[in-house]
């Protein structure tokens, strides 16, 4: 088993005062929350913290923790010691509701208990399960069925929290934004024979799309074109979800000109918009021809890029 | 329960055909129906329906009330501060929008 330092993990020294280690958590706490923080792997850190600050906010457990001293050498196997425990009493619950996902580290020494029991079957319903998933945006765009693997925490038999696998293949709705939920009903937990089973509900966020991104219902899609394609017009062909369509870009156009196509956003009772905004590319002066055409344009336009900066 | 097509289960966006009651979302929740009350006075839910049987909030506000119903339970942060968080980060997930978007 894992030994698990609290004090580095709170970034507190082993002699620090309670006001201390209270000011760490709440910082830690609003820097890894899920629910605000953007930063990689904050759920898990926000678990962390929240188990070692379980554990050095409560005189009792601190104590006891204190005893281990600072854990077994590096790549050492920890093993409670025998007489673990012994002469302390842990007061108070536990995991408070939610925040049941602790290490083996901190149950092999706390145990599991004060841990959220099962809640009796509510007016004989079964409790409701709440996921997320990373949709692609296809799905959304023409419906069909996906896969998603849910770790889903329940309680066994035994009162232990097990971290289910559950493979669910689902028709995703068409037309679904991030940010929206599905309902699955009847796939919560079971209730008793004659009661019905609680609802599972998954929210959905969509994975970084290679060629379009998502505002709402809207797709955004950025258009390399060429400088003449933009300055004279052209036609060019264009991807958009329901497939390529030929693109009249207008005369006179520039960079950041955005073009909408009405209703090839993400479908709805009413659709969003595809915008297609206008990237310009320049040819590379690779060799002598190329070069000589830059130098005509330069001759022939009078043009100065930087008027409105006044130089 | 399950479509003989595929044996896929179909799913529907709560969010749009969901039209909630005071009882039905503080269940959804595990929450006392005061709290919903409370976070209505506060804004950060909003009634979208008033029928015979009282409030009606769309789907969308259980996603709402659950990440109020967090912030406060882990960051102990009161239900103003609640509300205030919840105005700051949509309008952070805004911009963030706009940037990606390079508008």
């Amino acid at each position: 088993m894992e030994f698990k330092d609290y004090y580095k993990v709170m970034g507190v020294p082993r002699d620090a005062t309670e006001a201390q280690i209270k000011q760490a958590y709440r910082k830690l706490a609003r820097k890894y929350h899920p629910d605000v923080s953007k930063e990689k792997n904050a759920e898990a850190r926000f678990k962390e913290v929240g188990e070692a600050y379980e554990v050095l906010k409560s005189p009792e457990k601190r104590a006891a923790y204190d005893q281990l001293g600072q854990g077994p050498r590096p790549g050492e196997d920890f093993r409670p010691p025998p007489d673990w425990g012994s002469g302390f009493e842990f007061s108070g619950a536990g995991p408070g509701a939610g925040k049941a996902d602790y290490s083996d580290f901190f149950e092999s020494l706390f145990g599991a208990g004060g841990r959220r029991t099962q809640r009796g079957f509510n007016n004989g319903r079964g409790e409701d399960h709440h996921a997320k998933v990373l949709l692609d945006l296809e799905a959304s765009l023409q419906g069909g069925s996906r896969t998603f693997t849910l770790r889903l925490p329940e309680i066994d038999a035994q009162g232990h929290l097990v971290s289910n696998e559950r493979v669910l293949n689902v028709q995703v709705p068409k037309g679904i934004l991030p940010g929206q939920t599905i309902r699955l009903a009847g796939q919560g937990s079971s209730a008793g024979p004659a009661g019905t089973a609680g609802d599972l509900f998954i929210e959905v966020e969509f994975q970084p799309h290679p060629v379009y991104r998502v505002d709402g219902r809207d797709l955004y899609l950025d258009l390399p074109v060429a400088p003449w394609e933009a300055a004279l017009g052209a036609t060019v062909k264009i991807p958009t979800p329901g497939g390529p369509v030929d693109l009249k870009i207008p005369p006179g156009s520039h960079a950041g000109t955005k073009l909408r196509l009405k209703g090839r956003g993400i479908p709805a009772s009413i659709p969003g918009d595809l915008y297609v905004v206008l990237q310009i590319a320049l040819p590379a002066a690779a060799d002598e021809k190329a070069k000589a055409a830059y130098r005509a344009m330069a001759d022939a336009l009078p043009f100065n890029p930087r008027a409105s900066l006044g130089v | 329960m399950r479509t003989a097509r595929e044996d896929a289960l179909p799913g529907v966006i709560f969010d749009e055909y969901a039209k909630l009651s005071v009882d039905e979302l503080s269940r959804l929740c595990a929450v006392d129906r005061t709290y919903i009350v409370e976070l209505v006075e506060e804004g950060v839910l909003s009634v979208v329906e008033v029928d015979a049987a009282g409030w009606r909030f769309s789907g969308a506000a259980l996603r709402r009330a659950r990440t109020a119903l967090r912030l406060q339970r882990d960051l102990e942060i009161n239900l103003p501060g609640v509300a205030l968080a919840l105005e700051l980060l949509e309008e952070l997930e805004a911009l963030r929008r706009e940037l990606k978007l390079g508008r």
